[in-house]
Order: C-alpha cells, then sequence, then structure tokens
C-alpha cells in the first residue's frame, strides 16, 4: 500500500512536471469572452443617447463638492479646444454607444493568458486587462483614460481591478469623477450575452460606491467596429482665461429637470439618500407636512 | 521600449503597449519614509520623486541636465540615482523658481557636475570646471542672494551662475533643444517652464502640481493671474497624440507625471476659483466672508493640502490678495 501511495504521489508530480513543460495544452482558467459585442440600451436610454438632463443628480452618491462642481460646470465648457476631443474614462464609457470588441492575448510558446485586451470604438479607446499578475504602476506614473487594469478569473467571472484613470464624470451633466477613483468591474458571459457590472469608489466624489450594470449582446456581422477622428477648432472666440462656469447659485438649469418632472428639487439634487427606496418614504412624509 | 530601474538597480525593458512605465522605488535604510522613486517619462526624460519638488533629468551622450534640486536633504541619493541613469557628466542645472524644495539640493549636486565650456576657455580659467552651471531667471538669483555685506538667504554656492532677465534662454544639449521660458509672476516673480522640445517633455515646477491647490506666494511676487497665464502657457505648448491623451508630457512641481488635459482640469479649477473669489470682492466681501463661504468646496477633497501653501485658506488668501491688493 505504501509502495503504491509512493507511486500514485511520484506519478502526479509528473503529470504536474509535464503540463509545465512546453508543448502542453494551458486551458485557460476562465471562459472565453472573445468576439464584438454590442450593448443592449435597454435601461437609462436617455442617459445613454441624448444625454442625461441638466441638474439631474437623483440616485446618485454624490458629495457636497460634486453637487457644487456640477452646479457650476456650464455644458459650453466643451466648447474650449482642448475640451473638445475628450473621451470617456473607463468607468463610464461601457454606458455609451459602443461597439466593444475583446480579444485574448496569449504567449506564444506557453499559450498562458498574458491579456484581456478591448476596441471601444467609441473614441478609438484601446484597452489592455493584464492578466499576468504584474503589479500596478506607482502612484506617480501617468493616468489614462482607460487607467491600468489587472485581472483574474473567479470561476466563471472576470473581476478587474482599475487605477490610473484620468479624471472624468459619472455623469455627463457635470457631475465629476476624480483621478482619485479606482474601479472594480465583473464580466459574466451567459451565451451570446454579456452582462458587466462596475462598481466605483472615488474618495473625492462619492460617499458610497456606484454600481452599475450593463448588458452587452454578441454580434455576427465583422466591421461593427467605428473610428472617431476628432480635430480640435476654435469655436467661440474667448479670452484664454476665459472657463465657462456657472457662479454659486446662479446655475438657470436649477429647477429644470425637478420641475419638468414634479418632483422636489431636493431629490433632484441627488447624494447616497436618495438611492434607497426608503427615502421615497420620507419625501411622503415631508409632502404631508 | 523603455527602461525602468527596480529596487536592485537592474536595468528592465518595459512594454509600452498598454502599459505605464513601472518603477524604481530605491530604498533608503536611513530616511525610508523618503524614498526616491525614478520613473522614466519619455524621450530622454526621467523624474525622480521623494527629495521635495519633483527633479527632471534629461540623459544623453553628451552629459546629464536636470531641472531642479529637490531640498537638499537627500542630495546624496539624489546624485546615485542619477549616477543610475547615466555615468556622463552632470552639466546643468536648470532651477524652476526659488523655492528651497526646489533649489536646497543646488550646491551639493552642483559640486558633483562639472562645467564643459568650448575650446580654448576652460584651458585658461582654471576654475571654469569647478561644478555645474546653474540656469535661472535672475528673480531666482536675487531671491537667493543679498548686497554685499548683507547675509543671504542662500549659501553663495547654490546661486545660479548664469541668469536671464524676459522672455526664454535657449540651450541645446544632448540633441536637443531646451528652452527655459520664464513666466511673470505666477507661483513666484521667478518661475519658468522648461521645455525639452525633441522628448516632448515639460517640466512645470510649481505653477502646476497635482497634489495641492497652487503654491502661489504673494509676498515673492506670485499672482493668480500670472499663474492662470504659465497653464495657459503649458496648454499652449502642449500637443496631446490622441483624443487629448499622451503626446507632451507634464512633470509637475509635486506629484505625477500628467499630460494636456489633466493640466486643462486643474486650470479650469484655478480660473473658476477666481471668478467666485472676483465676483465676492466686487461685492465688497472680506477676506474672513470670502473664506467663509466655502468657495473650493467643490475641489477641497482633491487638492486641499490642510497646512501652509497649498491649503484651501491660503491659496483664497492668495487669490483675494491677487485681486485686491489693498485688502492684504
Amino acid at each position: 500500500m505504501r509502495t503504491t501511495g509512493l507511486l500514485l504521489v511520484a506519478m502526479l508530480i509528473g503529470v504536474s512536471g509535464f503540463a509545465q513543460s512546453a508543448g502542453a495544452i494551458v486551458p485557460s482558467p476562465g471562459i472565453d469572452l472573445s468576439g464584438n459585442w454590442a450593448p443592449a440600451v435597454h435601461e437609462d436610454q436617455p442617459e445613454r443617447g441624448p444625454g442625461p438632463e441638466l441638474v439631474d443628480f437623483l440616485g446618485l452618491p454624490i458629495t457636497e463638492g460634486a453637487r457644487q462642481f456640477a452646479l457650476s460646470w456650464d455644458a459650453s465648457r466643451l466648447t474650449l479646444p482642448e475640451h473638445q476631443c475628450r473621451v470617456h474614462v473607463v468607468s463610464y464609457i461601457y454606458r455609451g454607444p459602443l461597439n466593444l470588441r475583446i480579444w485574448e492575448e496569449k504567449d506564444p510558446q506557453s499559450q498562458r493568458l498574458i491579456a484581456i485586451r478591448q476596441y471601444i470604438s467609441t473614441y478609438e479607446q484601446w484597452r489592455t486587462i493584464w492578466m499576468d499578475d504584474r503589479p500596478h504602476p506607482p502612484e506617480n506614473a501617468p493616468h489614462t483614460f482607460m487607467g491600468f487594469s489587472t485581472g483574474k478569473w473567479e470561476g466563471d467571472i472576470l473581476t478587474v481591478y482599475t487605477t490610473h484613470i484620468k479624471q472624468g464624470w459619472i455623469r455627463r451633466n457635470g457631475l465629476p469623477q476624480s483621478d482619485k477613483a479606482v474601479l472594480t468591474e465583473h464580466y459574466m458571459r451567459h451565451g451570446t450575452y454579456l452582462t458587466h457590472v462596475a462598481a466605483i469608489n472615488d474618495p473625492v466624489y462619492l460617499t458610497e460606491p456606484l454600481i452599475k450594470t450593463q448588458t452587452f449582446r454578441l454580434q455576427v456581422q465583422a466591421g461593427q467596429n467605428w473610428l472617431y477622428p476628432c480635430d480640435p477648432v476654435v469655436e467661440v472666440d474667448r479670452a484664454a482665461d476665459d472657463v465657462p462656469n456657472y457662479l454659486p447659485g446662479e446655475n438657470p438649469f436649477l429647477h429644470e429637470f425637478a420641475d419638468k418632472y414634479h418632483i422636489p428639487l431636493d431629490a433632484a439634487l441627488g447624494g447616497a439618500e436618495t438611492m434607497y427606496p426608503e427615502y421615497q418614504t420620507k419625501l411622503k412624509n415631508a409632502a404631508k407636512k | 521600449m523603455r527602461m525602468t530601474i527596480l529596487n536592485c538597480g537592474a536595468i528592465v525593458v518595459v512594454g509600452m503597449l498598454g502599459a505605464i512605465p513601472v518603477v524604481c522605488a530605491r530604498q533608503n535604510p536611513g530616511r525610508v519614509h523618503q524614498d526616491l522613486s525614478v520613473l522614466p517619462v519619455q524621450g530622454n526624460l526621467y523624474m525622480i520623486s521623494g527629495a521635495g519638488g519633483n527633479i527632471a533629468v534629461q540623459v544623453g551622450s553628451m552629459g546629464v541636465a536636470i531641472v531642479d534640486t529637490g531640498n537638499g536633504t537627500m542630495s546624496d541619493e539624489v546624485m546615485a540615482a542619477i549616477r543610475k541613469l547615466s555615468d556622463k557628466p552632470l552639466q546643468y542645472i536648470i532651477n524652476t523658481h526659488y523655492d528651497p524644495d526646489h533649489t536646497g539640493g543646488n550646491e551639493s549636486i552642483r559640486k558633483a557636475g562639472v562645467t564643459i565650456t568650448g575650446a580654448n576657455v576652460t584651458g585658461n580659467i582654471s576654475d571654469a570646471r569647478d561644478g555645474a552651471q546653474v540656469i535661472a531667471h535672475d528673480n531666482v538669483l536675487n531671491r537667493m542672494s543679498a548686497p554685499t555685506g548683507i547675509q543671504p538667504p542662500e549659501p553663495a554656492g547654490a546661486w545660479p551662475t548664469q541668469t536671464f532677465l524676459k522672455g526664454k534662454k535657449d540651450l541645446y544639449f544632448n540633441d536637443e533643444a531646451i528652452e527655459t521660458i520664464y513666466q511673470p509672476a505666477a507661483a513666484t516673480d521667478g518661475d519658468s517652464l522648461v521645455f525639452f522640445r525633441h522628448s516632448d517633455v515639460l517640466v512645470a515646477g510649481d505653477v502646476f502640481l497635482t497634489t495641492s491647490y497652487p503654491l502661489i506666494d504673494v509676498e515673492k511676487g506670485g499672482t493668480v493671474q500670472g499663474t492662470i497665464n504659465a497653464l495657459n502657457r503649458i496648454l499652449e505648448i502642449a500637443v496631446p497624440k490622441h483624443e487629448e491623451e499622451g503626446g507632451t508630457y507634464i512633470i509637475p512641481g509635486h506629484g505625477r507625471i500628467c499630460d494636456e488635459f489633466d493640466v486643462l482640469e486643474y486650470r479650469d479649477m484655478v480660473v473658476i476659483v477666481r471668478d467666485r473669489v472676483k465676483a465676492a470682492v466686487r461685492k465688497g466681501m472680506t477676506l474672513e466672508q470670502v473664506k467663509a463661504a466655502h468657495l473650493t468646496r467643490d475641489y477641497d477633497a482633491r487638492y486641499d493640502a490642510k497646512s501652509a501653501l497649498g491649503s484651501a485658506d491660503k491659496f483664497i488668501e492668495a487669490v483675494y490678495q491677487s485681486l485686491s491688493p489693498q485688502k492684504k
């Protein structure tokens, strides 16, 4: 029995050694996400197409600072040449009208997975999710709109952690996301559907994590990914130190969204409280008084 | 492909596609809380941080040029880090401005360098090779020195050896043009941007930083409008590679490596705060009233250094004094 046991151990070691040698088949630890994916824009459509209403911060866990930033934001700022070609940050782009191409990069010798790459057609953004356990860069390294991402398989779920993201927005009506934000994502494939869950933690502008989900469908047609050339021009002749903004208390659109949908201004101005069902009770009680 | 230096001092080549340059965190057993980090920026440029203000290092076949020298407490470590990048002679030090956290290492680091003048000059002047040249705007020299008979704030060995009065000072070194561009009345009265044209890297000094509000020192001739002008000058020079990203890289006075978009958001912040304070001044508000109005609430969680220059209070104070000098 003892001899048999040792033999079994020796065989297992041998198998393990063989599996690590060149030429062995190394299966991917997760599932394959490769393909061309298109978003199913079945939720929050107004925000994903024409854009969100001004001063609609409802249901977002923003800080007072974020609120003041957004109330100061004038959409004319986007006419400044340096703002014209700004793109969505990684934590926002998946809500855009994008086509998403995903493919794997493997070590040619060992066939181990090095990275999962993405091409996001809106704004021609390229993204790399490193799967080889490399560390994130030091704090003083450059930040990019896509950030620096590392991933790991948790069963059939790809979990991705991203740092070094440039300042962007959590909603494109002026609500900011700081360059201190980090993003955690989960990719779950169900046949021809892909569920994407994104949790944003921003110590500067969010009081709680902001979690969003998106659904993508696999596309069988090729050529669904487009280009996005952007060439800024002077659209409005301004002084160099003119940055469109509203002074505190002077945003002319403060009540527009709240009045249009007959909701209290306090609710429109958002905050973590407005995310939860209990807030409806609070509003009803306030209305009774 | 880029090179970077790791803890062990080994040189590693890092692929660029999708990657951000990797690291070098050098341990200093005596001052573990002040580790230096060395990051490749682009072209011939590296950034050393952790010794006060950021230090830019240009290396090439002719030698080494650096921008700023840190606070002087880690000069040996800074020189050791430079020596890992190049064994060529340190020939030029350029100061972006006067502050001691950027010029504190001038004297000691300068001594480790050498001035190589052309042709017969070196042979005829015995001390011409004594230390690297130190280039700065004339106001930097004025701030560091003093008239004969008066104790200067800094020792003579730390002073600029070559100054300019206005416009820019041109230099061609290591096969690239280096422009030292004066920015009047910005954070101080002696600020310069240093632009390495071939590497496409601009060193901003303290007119731009990612760690706090602008360090506008009104007592030393700084103004908010000059700071905005300097930030706009950076935006004029910088060219992004693709969709407002990459291209020209900017080394801030403190903090991380940036590009045009990062400067843009910072410029917008300074302009917006200036506009708010200007409106408050027009209403006749006192400095204390302006401070109490929380006009920087939207940026405090990101930029308020809490104390000294760079804090929200000091920033508001500097903007207020810049806009209404009679109300100091």
